[in-house]
């Protein structure tokens, strides 16, 4: 089916996909209602998609900084720099790994799932039986989905740096017996809450509104079938880390 | 399945935990900034900064007590222009405090390191640190001592 289509339409493919998700957006954003109903069910959503992904996060968050405090300290013991360990894994954590990695983290768990909810509700009719009842899908099934994500994502950002740094914390001070003032005051010397963590964060929020925003425009315009839905779930995968690696390198050419 | 209450309160828990996240690594992991409070001005001008940037840090025997504002060059003496952030509670430098540019070990940063004179007036905002020592470039020495000559502008 996808062959044939694109047999008929080949050129500029990559292109109109991205106009069809920009109008998707804008179209969400402009039936975007807040009601009462609305905020319980984005709660909801934030349980599944954030609550639901904090296992993962942290056991990912966790061995990152375990194993970047173990080879950091091992290089910079080299240089005789080792009390720098600290400095490097929260300047690496705030400004790239923690904001990267949770997104595509929450690619692979959240996104995916609500890429496959919202395509089988394609496929078995439930949007089509929304909409007869007059009940808009875009804003009772999208909405609460997306500012979901655009809220957990940030979120599980801070919770995976928290988590990472306490893994670094455990090798440098309780396997390499640095000392705990060393490792907190060499990261209060050097890390800037503006211009390191705040933008880090400001990251975090820019990703968290893209693997959103992907992962309903998959799940939206999946083709209902089984093989559909397995299409855009991968979909949503491949587009979430390529658009957050690029996106992680303009806004990091454009805040430094 | 849990009931839709108790996924509500969970949820309310995972972003108070991301709150606590948050107020952990703004306070315990960033810099609690030198200059907090209320702070003043005050300039000096060296021949040569090396590599001084704005941000660094101005010390008085190893502590530090402000951060370098901004660098700028003088258009008419062509002496660089530091301008150092001091906090308020260090108000009481006396005005023939002598300011040099020093560096970390061999390859730190450069800082400003404050030496307090013994007069009895004191520096206030906006004034000028009269006596300047510049940055030592290491280029320089080293071509001084190869050739052995008296070169170099310092």
């Amino acid at each position: 089916m996808s062959t044939a289509k694109q047999n008929t339409q080949p050129r500029f493919q990559a292109v109109r996909d991205f106009g069809r998700a920009l109008l998707f957006l804008g179209k969400v954003i402009s039936r975007m209602r807040f009601t009462r109903l609305q905020f319980g069910e984005t709660l909801r959503q934030i349980y599944f998609a954030g609550v639901r992904s904090l296992v993962i996060i942290v056991t990912c968050g966790f061995f990152v900084g375990l194993v970047l405090t173990l080879q950091s300290y091992d290089a910079l013991a080299r240089f005789g720099a080792a009390d720098a360990t600290s400095t490097l894994l929260a300047l690496s954590l705030f400004r790239e790994l923690g904001p990267v990695l949770t997104a595509i983290l929450f690619a692979g768990r959240a996104g995916t799932s609500i890429t496959a909810e919202i395509g089988l509700m394609r496929a078995t009719e439930q949007l089509d039986a929304l909409d007869l009842m007059a009940i808009d899908p875009l804003e009772r099934i999208v909405q609460p989905r997306l500012i979901a994500g655009m809220i957990a994502v940030p979120a599980l950002v801070l919770i995976f740096n928290a988590t990472a740094l306490l893994g670094g914390l455990v090798y440098a001070v309780f396997l390499m017996g640095t000392d705990t003032m060393v490792f907190w005051g060499n990261i209060q010397n050097t890390v800037e809450l503006g211009r390191d963590f705040g933008h880090g964060m400001l990251k975090s929020v820019g990703f968290g509104i893209v693997a959103s925003w992907l992962a309903v425009y998959y799940g939206w315009t999946a083709k209902p079938t089984g093989e559909g839905v397995a299409l855009a779930t991968t979909q949503t995968v491949i587009a979430t880390a390529i658009v957050v690696l690029f996106l992680d390198f303009v806004l990091s050419a454009l805040m430094l | 399945m849990k009931s839709s209450h108790q996924i509500e309160l969970t949820a309310g828990i995972f972003l108070l935990l991301a709150i606590a996240a948050l107020i952990f690594l703004a306070v315990q992991a960033t810099d609690r900034g030198v200059v907090t409070g209320g702070s003043y001005e005050v300039t000096a001008e060296f021949s040569n900064v090396g590599t001084l940037r704005p941000r660094a840090k101005v010390n008085i025997g190893g502590v530090t007590i402000g951060t370098v504002d901004r660098i700028e060059l003088d258009p008419v003496t062509f002496e660089a222009r530091v301008t150092m952030r001091i906090a308020d509670r260090y108000d009481e430098l006396p005005d023939d405090t002598s300011a040099s540019i020093v560096t970390a070990g061999i390859l730190g940063d450069q800082y400003v390191s404050l030496e307090p004179g013994g007069s009895p007036d004191m520096l206030s905002d906006g004034d000028r640190i009269l006596f300047t020592n510049s940055a030592l470039v290491l280029e320089q020495l080293i071509s001084r001592y190869l050739f052995n000559t008296e070169g170099g502008d310092n």
